[in-house]
């Protein structure tokens, strides 16, 4: 039988924005709560060089900074930290159980806010050279590539973002899109097409990542979408840039997901179970935006303080 | 060796491709916030495998030459030698458990 004291009222799965935000709510509302991280505060943002829309900023913040300040605010009020990966959870119990390779923790509501991963290419090559050329993060790992062509494959916010900070180190950046329109902020795409470093590569799709022989990328075989016809692009380093894929293959079967994995939530983020909430990129209809991620804490937070006070 | 090192391009050679037992290497930049984040657990993992396998940690940045040599491209990478060859690689962040099990797993 747990010992009472050891049952947290909140366990929050995940350390970006989301986590952090409902972290800061439920401490504050004075539950004894929990928060694990598998890697980096910050999740997506802690690698994101400057941060230019999350409101207050207006002269932009670095991803690490902003990390950094929200992980302070939340241990500020007192929430616990386990630097952990969770393996495995069971949400029908009662209390709930979030287990990780060593522990078991007990909490009587818990708020699923583990974000998102690189989504890959799924290329034959690419999972040989990650590290060696292949790449998912150019802040990461942009100095390793002065003055080198480099390729960044995607067409969004992300993709942009990425390209535009390779200029300062990279000879030359090829985005490669399978469109022939980018779906990224006006004001990216504006910057992307202002620099002369930059290459657009319209309708092609990456087929194979060269290299593996020589253990590094030496080029991007790729083939255009609209002519079928391949061609050999020379670069040292590719950064895939092509969206995210929920990090849910632990809840799957135990909760409600659309279709690429993200879990089903109302507007207050509770899922179909009592108790259990989801927020930021893992819940379905997500805007992806480290703001909407931290609005989506809170509003777990609250809820799941609503839920709590039924007890007291 | 001692259990926790800094090696540099210079003393690589001495210090990892000739050491007797073996030797993970921490490649590191101090610009990069999860090499910052890996940095204490590694100086751990330096403690606890104290006697079986030395730890030291290269500056990419102060050190280019390593990097290029082993293809280094990204970090933080830890690259385990044994006998002077790399014989397992860990590119990015990841939980201290997950690091004992590949450390652990290179040990006879």
């Amino acid at each position: 039988m747990p010992d009472v004291a050891e049952v947290y009222d909140v366990i929050i799965v995940g350390g970006g924005p989301a986590g952090l935000t409902a972290a800061i709510y439920s401490a504050r509302a004075g539950r004894r709560t929990l928060l694990l991280e598998r890697g980096v505060f910050g999740g997506q943002i802690a690698t994101t060089d400057v941060v230019e829309n999350f409101p207050g900023f207006p002269e932009g913040v670095t991803g690490p900074d902003l990390s950094e300040k929200m992980r302070a605010q939340a241990t500020k009020y007192g929430t616990t930290i386990a630097l952990s990966d969770v393996t495995a959870v069971d949400l029908a119990a009662s209390p709930k159980v979030v287990r990780t390779s060593e522990v078991e923790y007990l909490g009587r509501t818990v708020i699923l806010a583990g974000g998102a991963d690189y989504r890959k290419l799924g290329a034959p090559g690419e999972k040989e050279l990650v590290g060696r050329g292949v790449s998912y993060c150019a802040t990461c790992d942009a100095p390793f590539f002065r003055n080198q062509r480099v390729a960044v494959v995607g067409g969004g916010d992300s993709a942009l973002t990425e390209a535009l900070f390779l200029t300062k180190f990279a000879s030359h950046v090829f985005v490669i899109h399978r469109r022939d329109q980018l779906r990224a902020e006006k004001i990216l795409q504006e910057r992307a097409f202002a620099q002369p470093k930059i290459q657009f590569v319209w309708n092609s799709m990456v087929e194979q990542v060269l290299g593996e022989g020589e253990g590094e990328v030496k080029a991007l075989r790729l083939r255009d979408l609209k002519t079928g016809k391949e061609s050999d692009l020379q670069v040292s380093g590719v950064f895939v840039s092509i969206g995210q894929d929920p990090n849910t293959v632990f809840l799957r079967g135990l909760l409600p997901t659309d279709e690429a994995g993200h879990i089903a939530v109302n507007e207050h983020m509770e899922t179909t179970i009592p108790g259990v909430y989801a927020c930021g990129d893992i819940r379905a209809h997500s805007a992806r935006q480290a703001i909407t991620a931290a609005g989506d804490g809170a509003t777990a937070a609250i809820c799941a303080e609503h839920y709590l006070s039924q007890f007291d | 060796m001692a259990e926790l090192t800094t090696v540099t391009d210079k003393d690589f050679e001495e210090v990892v491709v000739k050491a007797k037992g073996p030797v993970l290497v921490d490649f590191w930049a101090p610009w990069c916030p999860p090499c910052r984040m890996l940095s204490p657990i590694v100086d751990e993992l330096a403690g606890e495998y104290s006697g079986k396998i030395a730890v030291a940690k290269l500056n990419t940045d102060e050190n280019p030459e390593t990097s290029k040599k082993y293809g280094v491209r990204s970090i933080p990478t830890l690259l385990l030698f044994k006998g002077g060859k790399p014989v397992n690689t860990m590119v990015g962040f990841r939980p201290k458990a997950d690091l004992k099990k590949q450390l652990d797993s290179a040990l006879p």
